[in-house]
């Protein structure tokens, strides 16, 4: 098997056909072009690890040659071969992206070193590539799930931003997947390769979170005994997701606008700020134009933050998720607990329908492994469910609740048109409007905000 | 294979000859024989370089070569060389019938060292088995101690045995009984 398949790009014959020679006794397919032009035609008919590249050439001439095979294939090695070494001409190969460049006569050993390390650095590049994408693969959040319109909007959202560099604001209540959107985003982006760092900002001191977003020098206070990088440095090149914004302090808000807007931080206990590059998503469960009122929240630092807001609809707002999301946690949990859990029975399935989670995902999710853990049959049954609300209280829903629930549920998949759904309902619009005004719906109450 | 001719190119210590022509022999067992002295290699010489140049010597060594059952070795103390490369230890006719050799880069004294006679044969032998190796359409061999491993400097010369790995030796005996 050839080591590999290398091109000589020299105008004289005898190069071509002694360095050809010369390689392919090393084990290599070589191959020859004459000119720039023999060049790339060839490489349209095969395929080149490596090529040689001598840069004086009648018409195009190497570094242009460079520059062209940069554009068709930016993985091919390219080693520049030059008569007369000079500083100008190496540096200018070297700027273009060739991997090196090997004055004429070159000597057995450096050529064949010159040549093997820069295979070995193209595998290496490839083996880099390919790990980096299946660990993309790997740790793609494959829990969003959702079919609704609501959660198609989010989707639409996330790929929208996920390419840019826009700070995104993610609003929803506890435990409706903020922090998967979060990564959703970050996996879909340039920076899906580096760092993303979360920081749960409700669950710390403030002293405490400042020394982790910022970091902090040795001996910045007591137990500091080392210096430590902050997330918003550990994240170089990455992301920060802030989690809980709404739960920092009014201190940490005003560094934290600082670093939002000039990409600078400052250690705890240092007194030089230092650049970081970084892509910022935060995320609150609480009603932050509220807190700006209350005098809780920067308003600066919120405009900011809100670049891009998606808003993640509260689990009872899109119960025809349900059924996927439950069937998703099985399918997840049957394979880590090996069990043969086929799926939820339709009498199970309406109870799951029926109740409001208001611990969302999170608690459907809690809800399906505790009902794998004790379920005995193939399926899970309603007796594998405990809720909070208990059947009592489900007995007392009335055709009247179940009304309500349908005609917001219709109206909610037709983004609050009422014409559409009233058609949907096979009522007059009158009829509708005056339903919605006994429910005490309100037009601006939409399932979904995504700005 | 029926029989290694070498033919020496220029002035050749004719000790160093015999005891190649019999190395050669061992190594392949079959018979081995040293022709006449080759033509005057002045042609291949290149005043710019003040080297020979290997291949123009392999294409005066084709009218010498017998028949197809034999290997043709050219032998010189000339400093060979190809157009892109600074020097070479020999070339060889990929699966061809010629080969040459030089002992020019292989003796001490060309790196400022007292003369090796043993060493001297030793190199030559391993470089001569190389280059017929290669008129066997074997190309160079990745491990270390085969006569097949690349041996671009000197050192990597004595780094080398003068024996075939199993891989390269089947390929080289299948070669031979043709």
């Amino acid at each position: 098997m050839s080591k590999a398949n290398l091109l000589i790009v020299d105008d004289e014959l005898s190069v071509r056909d002694s360095l050809g020679k010369w390689f392919r006794e090393e084990g290599y397919d070589a191959w020859g072009a004459e000119s720039a032009h023999a060049a790339l035609a060839q490489m349209a008919e095969h395929h080149f690890d490596l090529a040689l590249v001598d840069i004086k050439m009648p018409g195009t001439d190497g570094i242009e040659l460079l520059h062209r095979i940069r554009e068709v294939d930016p993985e091919m090695m390219v080693i520049i071969m030059t008569g007369y070494a000079s500083v100008e001409t190496a540096v200018a190969a070297l700027k273009d992206g060739a991997y090196d460049y090997v004055s004429k006569p070159f000597d057995p050993d450096d050529i064949a070193h010159t040549v093997h390390n820069a295979l070995s650095h193209r595998r290496a590049d490839q083996e880099n590539l390919r790990l980096r994408e299946a660990v993309a693969k790997a740790s793609k959040p494959h829990d969003l799930v959702g079919q609704s319109a609501a959660m198609r909007q989010v989707f639409e959202a996330i790929e929208t931003v996920a390419p840019t560099e826009a700070t995104v604001l993610i609003t929803g209540e506890s435990g409706t997947g903020k922090e998967l959107v979060a990564r959703a985003i970050h996996a879909a982006s340039p920076r899906r390769y580096n760092p993303l760092v979360v920081i749960h900002c409700g669950a710390l001191a403030e002293t405490l979170l400042e020394s982790e977003l910022f970091g902090h020098e040795k001996g910045a206070f007591t137990g500091a005994q080392y210096r430590k990088k902050g997330s918003f440095e550990i994240a170089e090149g990455g992301t920060t997701f802030l989690d809980e914004i709404g739960d920092v302090s009014l201190k940490t808000q005003t560094d934290l606008l600082r670093v939002l807007q000039e990409h600078e931080i400052t250690r705890v206990g240092g007194s030089h700020p230092m650049h970081v590059d970084f892509r910022c998503i935060a995320a609150t469960n609480k009603n932050v134009e509220s807190l700006i009122e209350e005098g809780k929240f920067r308003p600066d630092l919120y405009y900011r933050l809100n670049v891009f807001q998606i808003h993640i609809p509260p689990l009872r707002e899109r119960r025809n998720d349900i059924p996927l999301l439950a069937a998703h946690f099985v399918r997840q949990f049957a394979a880590s607990m090996n069990k043969h859990i086929e799926g939820v029975s339709a009498a199970a399935m309406n109870l799951l329908m029926h109740y409001d989670w208001p611990g969302n995902i999170r608690e459907l999710e809690n809800a399906i492994e505790r009902a794998m853990v004790v379920a005995q049959g193939p399926q899970l049954g309603e007796q594998d469910f405990v809720f909070r609300v208990n059947r009592a209280e489900r007995a007392h829903r009335t055709l009247e609740d179940a009304e309500r629930a349908h005609i917001l549920s219709v109206l909610e998949e037709c983004d609050g048109n009422q014409t559409m759904a009233a058609e949907i309902l096979n009522i007059d619009r009158v009829t509708l409007h005056n339903k919605l005004k006994k429910y005490g719906w309100k037009k601006t109450e939409k399932t979904a905000n995504v700005l | 294979m029926k029989r290694i001719q070498l033919l020496p190119f220029g002035e050749f210590d004719s000790v160093l000859l015999a005891n190649l022509s019999a190395d050669l022999a061992r190594a392949f067992s079959i018979p081995s024989e040293i022709l006449e002295a080759g033509p005057d290699p002045s042609r291949a010489y290149n005043p710019e370089r003040e080297q020979y140049s290997s291949t123009q010597i392999l294409g005066m060594m084709s009218g010498h070569a017998a028949t197809e059952s034999c290997r043709l070795l050219g032998v010189t103390s000339l400093d060979l060389y190809i157009p892109i490369l600074t020097f070479v230890f020999g070339e060889a006719q990929m699966g061809g019938a010629c080969a040459v050799v030089s002992t020019h880069r292989l003796t001490q004294e060309f790196y400022g060292l007292p003369p090796d006679p043993d060493l001297l044969r030793a190199r030559l032998l391993k470089e001569a088995v190389h280059e017929m190796g290669h008129t066997f359409s074997l190309p160079h061999c990745e491990y270390y101690e085969c006569v097949m491993a690349p041996s671009h400097a000197v050192e990597r010369i004595d780094l080398k045995t003068h024996h075939f790995c199993p891989e390269c030796r089947s390929r080289m005996l299948a070669a031979v009984s043709r």
